[in-house]
């Protein structure tokens, strides 16, 4: 059982070393307040708040579809996981099922999403060690993915593309070649980046036994994902809790039982390829049918329907203006995003906007765990830390 | 005063062995879309939450999550939810300590998960919920001279506060 933090005893020799908001090697504004003692931190203390927008606030003065484009922006490097959550926490108020196609469709974008978060993670992670060339390959990659986010919803990054009930619109034809070449291309990307770090002495000296964080000390924490596999602990909301279809998908659940910087970096390759494998197998089997639910006065009727059926206009018109409302309760829905468990807790009071919408985010938890994490270490292994768990600083303030 | 519940929920592993702990634990509960809530007494959540976790079978051994609601104009005004998980059984539970709108105030449970820390004091930033036993309760998100908890209904939207 893990104890919570107490403040070590402090020596005259100790100084406040603050880190942030504006250091580059932060990823966006965090300020890391750091106890050092010569190069030693002997305590840390994330102060987060720099970008908070309001956007769980803002929620409640919104209809429930009107929300949907303040999701993607809380994490811009990860929006479709984003709206996934938000759609299936809507739809389960509602008790409504999306087609297969538009589930399918989910499942290859967030898988996509998911590659696009750990190629952005894979490569910030490498620079701040101090491999500038891993940086420059996974953006290239990254932005083959963004012109499919592009393709299908007409924006890279707030995409919005998720509806409740289903998608926005079709992907226009080429989107599959585009994504049958892309999800040919990476694997051999992916050895790439592995040729560059895996076996790389510097790169091992820096990451091996750094950080390290047991699976006990990650449960009692809140951590999940990514962070809490390489302790060691199998747990993938995909398989353990299924949502949009994943229990049609054949896919492994990578491990590791360090649990150091390295572990993370190793666990994150591998779920990127196994990201391939099920996007590969949802492009594949991609079943025929609508993108859409058929549940008029929730999900807008299609364009040409209501140049010839009255029904169809007048519903088009309810939902713009009056919105739709889900009978009085809360959900909890909880997705695998690519920092981990991504959870939205909705509150309706049976009216049209939210009562209340909470985000689960996983980045805050994630920055928590640095108190946690760099007492004790050096101020250069620091980074390599703080840059393995994987936040964005959207999500943590949001 | 053990609240009636209907056999379906009563008869649930949570309910009971909360109700075999102490018969006024569980006030409420209910089964919406499959997620069971269970709306508990306030002054026990630290004991409940401890037999959640410790008992074999159902092992809430993971915090997921602490918001609150605000049900302003009603009273109790605040609900504290707190996201329970099982990494054995994968079971979900869902927790609400109703407060009063007037100085509402709630046990700390950092002593049982450290990562509470921070999503008790988001709470209490937003919604000015306390926390009493917290090590170290402080805004997270506002400044720390900040005024009001604008996740608090009564809160504007917009303009001046």
């Amino acid at each position: 059982m893990a104890e919570p933090i107490t403040p070590p005893p402090l020596s005259a020799d100790t100084m406040v070393l603050n880190v942030g908001p504006q250091h580059p090697s932060t990823h966006g504004v965090l300020r890391l307040i750091l106890e050092i003692e010569g190069e030693s931190i002997l305590r840390a203390t994330p102060d987060v708040g720099f970008l908070h927008t309001g956007i769980e606030k803002n929620a409640e003065k919104l209809f429930y579809s009107q929300v949907i484009p303040l999701t993607d922006r809380i994490d811009y490097l990860a929006p479709l996981s984003n709206n996934l959550v938000y759609c299936l926490a809507v739809e389960k108020l509602l008790a409504l099922e999306p087609p297969a196609r538009a589930q399918w469709l989910r499942v290859l974008l967030t898988e996509l999403t998911r590659i696009n978060n750990h190629l952005v993670w894979l490569g910030t992670t490498a620079l701040e060690i101090g491999a500038m060339t891993v940086f420059l390959y996974c953006f290239r990659e990254r932005e083959e993915i963004l012109k499919i986010f592009e393709m299908c919803s007409g924006q890279r990054m707030m995409s919005s593309y998720f509806r409740v009930g289903g998608l926005a619109l079709e992907p226009p034809l080429d989107f599959y070649s585009r994504v049958d070449t892309n999800l040919k291309t990476l694997p051999g990307r992916f050895d790439e980046y592995e040729d560059l770090l895996t076996e790389n002495r510097i790169w091992l000296a820096r990451t091996c036994g750094v950080g390290v964080l047991s699976a006990d000390d990650a449960i009692a924490w809140g951590i999940t994902g990514p962070n809490l596999r390489a302790s060691g602990f199998a747990s993938d909301l995909r398989r353990d809790e299924p949502y949009s279809s994943y229990d049609k998908f054949d896919f492994v659940v990578p491990t590791r039982p360090e649990g150091d910087v390295y572990a993370r970096y190793v666990v994150r390759m591998e779920e990127m390829r196994q990201s391939v494998r099920i996007a590969r197998q949802a492009l594949d089997g991609l079943p025929e049918g609508p993108i859409r639910a058929d549940a008029p006065g929730i999900v807008l009727p299609e364009r040409e329907k209501m140049k010839s059926e009255m029904e169809a206009l007048i519903y088009h018109f309810k939902i713009v203006t009056d919105g739709f409302a889900p009978p009085p309760g809360d959900v909890y829905v909880a997705v695998e995003s690519p920092k981990g468990e991504l959870g939205c807790y909705l509150v309706s009071d049976g009216g049209p906007r939210p009562w209340r919408m909470r985000w689960r985010p996983p980045s805050l938890i994630n920055v928590q765990l640095l108190a946690k994490l760099l007492p004790g270490h050096l101020i250069a292994d620091a980074i390599a830390i703080v840059a393995s768990v994987d936040f964005v600083l959207g999500e943590v303030d949001r | 005063m053990p609240a009636t519940l209907p056999a379906e929920l009563a008869g649930r592993p949570e309910v009971r062995k909360l109700r075999e702990f102490n018969p006024g634990a569980v006030l409420g509960a209910t089964d919406f879309r499959g997620q069971l809530a269970l709306t508990i007494a306030p002054a026990l959540l630290r004991d409940i939450c401890d037999v959640l976790r410790r008992d074999p079978e159902l092992s809430y051994d993971f915090l997921t999550d602490i918001t609150a609601v605000d049900r302003y104009p009603v009273e109790p005004r605040f609900e504290v939810v707190y996201q329970l998980r099982s990494m054995k059984t994968r079971q979900r539970l869902r927790l609400k300590a109703p407060l009063p709108g007037d100085d509402p105030r709630i046990d700390s449970l950092v002593g049982l998960w450290p990562g509470a820390d921070v999503l008790e004091c988001e709470v209490y930033d937003l919604f000015g919920v306390r926390f009493t036993g917290h090590p170290n309760l402080r805004r997270l998100l506002m400044p720390d001279d900040w005024e009001g908890h604008p996740l608090r209904k009564d809160y504007p939207m917009e303009g001046p506060r």
